[in-house]
Parts: structure tokens; sequence; C-alpha cells
């Protein structure tokens, strides 16, 4: 016998799965779970959640607690994030990050009354929650939160629709962007922030498993909402700006090359003591030698992830790492590492496709406004 | 007019020794959403099950195969400005290009609609 019969991988099915299915789902399989694609077409669901709202299913992702004495102290070891300066349901952006300033994964952290939530991304959850548990002490407390489900709902409708269901302390209106609050919705309890991955404004929700559908249907008895699949909530995010990770960000690539300087907090980079602190601070300084840009494709052909950025030359000087057709743009779009020396807006880029040129122009992202409710 | 259908999803009419070649109702509602088709220009040779044309929908690129060998005498324009033609009408007006046959035999053992209802029926 060999020793891989303990990693047999197994497809997991989520809370929502017989949900999405009597939705008319088209189910795939992703980071090992049965997750949505598509319901009447990406193309229409994308700009569904431009103009109304969308409720995505992102229960794959990692809901985790940490707690214990100090645990914003401890958590600062692992993250370049100022953790102890936030307050009480504010969350913050952040990167766990490796010894040599790689990324490891990109989260979200906030702090409840007591401890701190994050939500990490489902393929790498597992990981994380092994390399959290390496680095913080053991007085710090580490619970999967796996008996709960996650909803997104986006759109410049979600707020309107919310609204009329989710009852609290205070109103829904005192959150605003990257807050968060304790409701109900519909009886259950729900923690619902202001925030998401499509650049719309918009809500994620956590609640128990077992009242996922309960909370999906009355969602969705609203006119304005429409349950929207995996292959919209890309497309949404990219013209957003907003990178993935396995995909934007990995193990190679840092911080400063990912575009993501914003997530080092001002006392973190005066302090250090971060890992990687030396290579990513000297690299703010100097700069990287690749950046991550936004590009517009000209033609109509999308030059995806994996394409290669070439010089005069053809000689490959960086990569595409996500790119298709952007509904809301109208035209196909990407994100690309490109040398520092191609990285200023207006630079014209050369990329090679199965065989084929393409020519691309560095564009300031998003590719479509953000409309977050500060 | 004959039309014959092959397992990866291509049609193709054939009239005389012209065969148009367009991909399946089936295979377009596959591809979802479709955005750039890059079809093969006139007079490109073809052998059957080169890589022919390119579709290109909102998830993935994928090729089209020639289902048979022959000299491409016409690609359709009209996709150029309308890729979603493939969509709204792939075995009629989103055809992707024509081509003179090169070898009649070569259609032999392909499946008629029948056999391909019953094909796609099993996937």
């Amino acid at each position: 016998m060999s020793d891989d019969v303990d990693f047999i991988e197994v497809t997991e099915t989520l809370p929502l799965d017989a949900w999405h299915r009597a939705h008319g789902a088209r189910m795939v399989e992703f980071a090992s779970y049965h997750m949505p694609i598509q319901y009447e077409g990406i193309m229409a669901e994308h700009l569904w959640v431009r103009e109304s709202a969308g409720l995505f299913d992102v229960s794959h992702m990692g809901q985790l607690h940490l707690s214990g004495d100090g645990v914003d102290v401890a958590l600062e070891t692992l993250v370049p994030a100022d953790i102890k300066s936030l307050a009480v349901g504010r969350m913050r952006y952040s990167l766990l990050l490796a010894d040599n300033g790689g990324i490891l994964d990109d989260l979200m952290i906030t702090r409840w009354e007591h401890g701190l939530y994050l939500v990490v991304n489902g393929a790498v959850k597992y990981d994380d929650i092994a390399h959290l548990r390496e680095g913080l002490a053991d007085a710090i407390t580490i619970n999967n939160l796996d008996d709960r489900a996650l909803l997104a709902l986006q759109g410049p409708k979600a707020f309107d629709v919310l609204s009329r269901h989710a009852t609290g302390a205070y109103p829904l209106e005192t959150l605003v962007f990257m807050s968060g609050g304790q409701f109900e919705i519909g009886g259950h309890e729900a923690w619902i922030s202001r925030s998401g991955y499509t650049g719309e404004d918009g809500f994620e929700i956590s609640i128990a498993a077992d009242v996922a559908e309960a909370v999906a249907d009355l969602l969705c008895s609203n006119a304005e909402v429409k349950p929207i699949g995996l292959g919209a909530r890309d497309s949404l995010r990219l013209e957003a700006g907003l990178p993935l990770y396995g995909h934007d960000l990995d193990p190679d690539t840092t911080p400063i090359a990912a575009d993501l300087g914003f997530a080092l907090s001002k006392r973190r980079r005066e302090e250090g003591g971060f890992p990687g602190a030396e290579t990513i601070l000297a690299e703010r300084a100097a700069g990287a030698a690749l950046k991550r840009v936004g590009l517009l494709i000209d033609g109509k052909q999308p030059v995806r992830e994996g394409a290669a950025v070439v010089d005069a030359g053809g000689v490959e000087v960086g990569r595409v790492t996500s790119g298709g057709f952007a509904p809301s743009v109208g035209g196909a779009i990407a994100m690309a590492y490109v040398p520092a020396a191609s990285a200023a807006p207006g630079t014209i880029v050369t990329l090679a496709q199965r065989g084929k040129t393409h020519t691309g122009t560095v564009t300031t992202m998003p590719f479509i406004p953000h409309r977050y409710v500060r | 007019m004959s039309r014959y259908f092959t397992e990866d999803h291509e049609w193709i009419d054939v009239d005389g020794d012209i065969g148009t070649v367009g991909i399946t109702d089936y295979a377009q509602g596959q591809l979802g959403d479709i955005v750039f088709v890059d079809v093969p220009e006139e007079g490109k040779e073809l052998a059957k099950g080169d890589e022919a044309a390119v579709v290109e929908s909102v998830k993935a690129a994928s090729d089209v195969y020639s289902p048979v060998s022959g000299t491409v005498i016409e690609g359709n324009s009209a996709l150029g400005d309308a890729p979603a033609l493939v969509n709204e009408d792939p075995e009629g007006e989103g055809w992707f290009f024509k081509l003179t046959l090169g070898d009649t035999s070569e259609l032999d053992g392909m499946m008629d609609e029948i056999a391909y209802e019953a094909f796609v029926e099993k996937l």
C-alpha cells in the first residue's frame, strides 16, 4: 500500500448544493467542491450584478475564528496589517506571508467582540489553518467555522433588498464598506459585512449552514435578485481589478510585485516584524522587477491566463495571470506581470498565445469604477 | 443536401463537393456566451481533424476541427462583428466556413442527425 492513500481527493458538497441544482446551475469542480459555474449564462449574470443584485454562494471559502489573549499581536507576526488598531466590527484586507515575502494567501480579517474572524480562500484553507497553527502560540485557539455558509449579495440594489430582511441592534445603513455587524435575516442569526469581490456595493453574509437554503430563498424571493455563478464572479472581480489567489497571487509573488502595497499598514512598515519584511520593504523602496498591471487587449480575442508577455525579440519577460472577455467593458481585458519599465499606464505590451501575437495597453485598474459605500 | 455530425460536435452540410461547417447547438450550449470566433481564410488547405477555427466563450477558448479534408473557399465574415450568431443560430447563420471536399469518402462513418442526438443524450 502506498502512502498516498491518505490523500485521496474527495469532491465535497456544499450546503446549497441541491439548491443550486434546483435553480438550474451547471455544476463544476472547484477547490475540491461542486460549485455552480453558471445559471442562465455568464454574460447575463455579470450584467445583472452591475445593474441589480446577485446572490453568490461562497461557502467553499474558509471561515476561521481566532481567539485567546493577545490574538491580534500574535496574528501580526504572520501578516503585514495593523491588527492591533482594528476596531470591533472593522475588517481589513491582508496577506499571509512566507518568510521570503511570498504570498501564501490573501484574506479578510475582522475584529469581533471576542477574537478575530478570518475569511480565507477555499483552495488553500487547510494549508492556511496548518500555517496559522504552526505560527501562533498554543494559547491561541483556531476554530474552523465549517458549520457556516457564506453568501454574498452584490450590486447596486443589494442594500435595498437586504434592508428589507436584515434586523439588528442598529440599522443596516450604519454598515459602511469594510465593516460588519451582527444581524438577523428571516429570524436567523447572521454576521453581515459590507464587502465583496465584484467592485459593487454589497454584503457578505455568514450564516449557519443549516439555514443557508432558507436565507438564499428569502433573498432570491426579491425580484431584484438572481443567483450568480462562479463564472460571473470571476469576470466581475477581473473588471474590478481584484486579484485571484492561485492565479494572480502565489508563493512566488510578493506584495509589491502584486501592487498590493496598500496592504502594508503604516505602523507595520515602520516596525517591520512580519514575514519577509526585509525583502518586501527593500522592494518597496527600490521597486519590484515585475509588477501586476491591467491590460486592455487590442482586438476582440481574449488573452488568457498563461499567455506570455514578450519583448521585441519575442523573449518571454512576463506572464498573463488572468484574462478574458469583460462584459461591462465590452472587450478583452487581462491582468499581467510585466517588467517595471513597461508598467506605466499607456505602455503597449506584446503578448503571445498559442502561436499568435496580441497587443495590449497598460491601464489603471479597476477597469470599471468601484462603487463602494464608504 | 446531407448533414453529418462528428463526436467533436461539428456539423457539415454537403452539397455536391461543397461542405459548410459549424458547431452544433449542443456545443454552443456547453460553451456559453461566445465572444470571439477566428475562422480560416480562403485558400487554406485543411486535412481531416486539423484545427480549423477557434471559438472563444467568456469562459474558455476551444478549437474547431475540420471534419473533412479540403480547401477553404470562405470563412463566415459575419462572425467577426457578431460572434453571438453562433449562440443564436449555431446550425444556420452561425456557420464557420465552407470548403471544397477533397475526399467524400471521409464522410463515411460520420453520424447523421438521429445518431448524433443519441450520442449527445449519453453525454
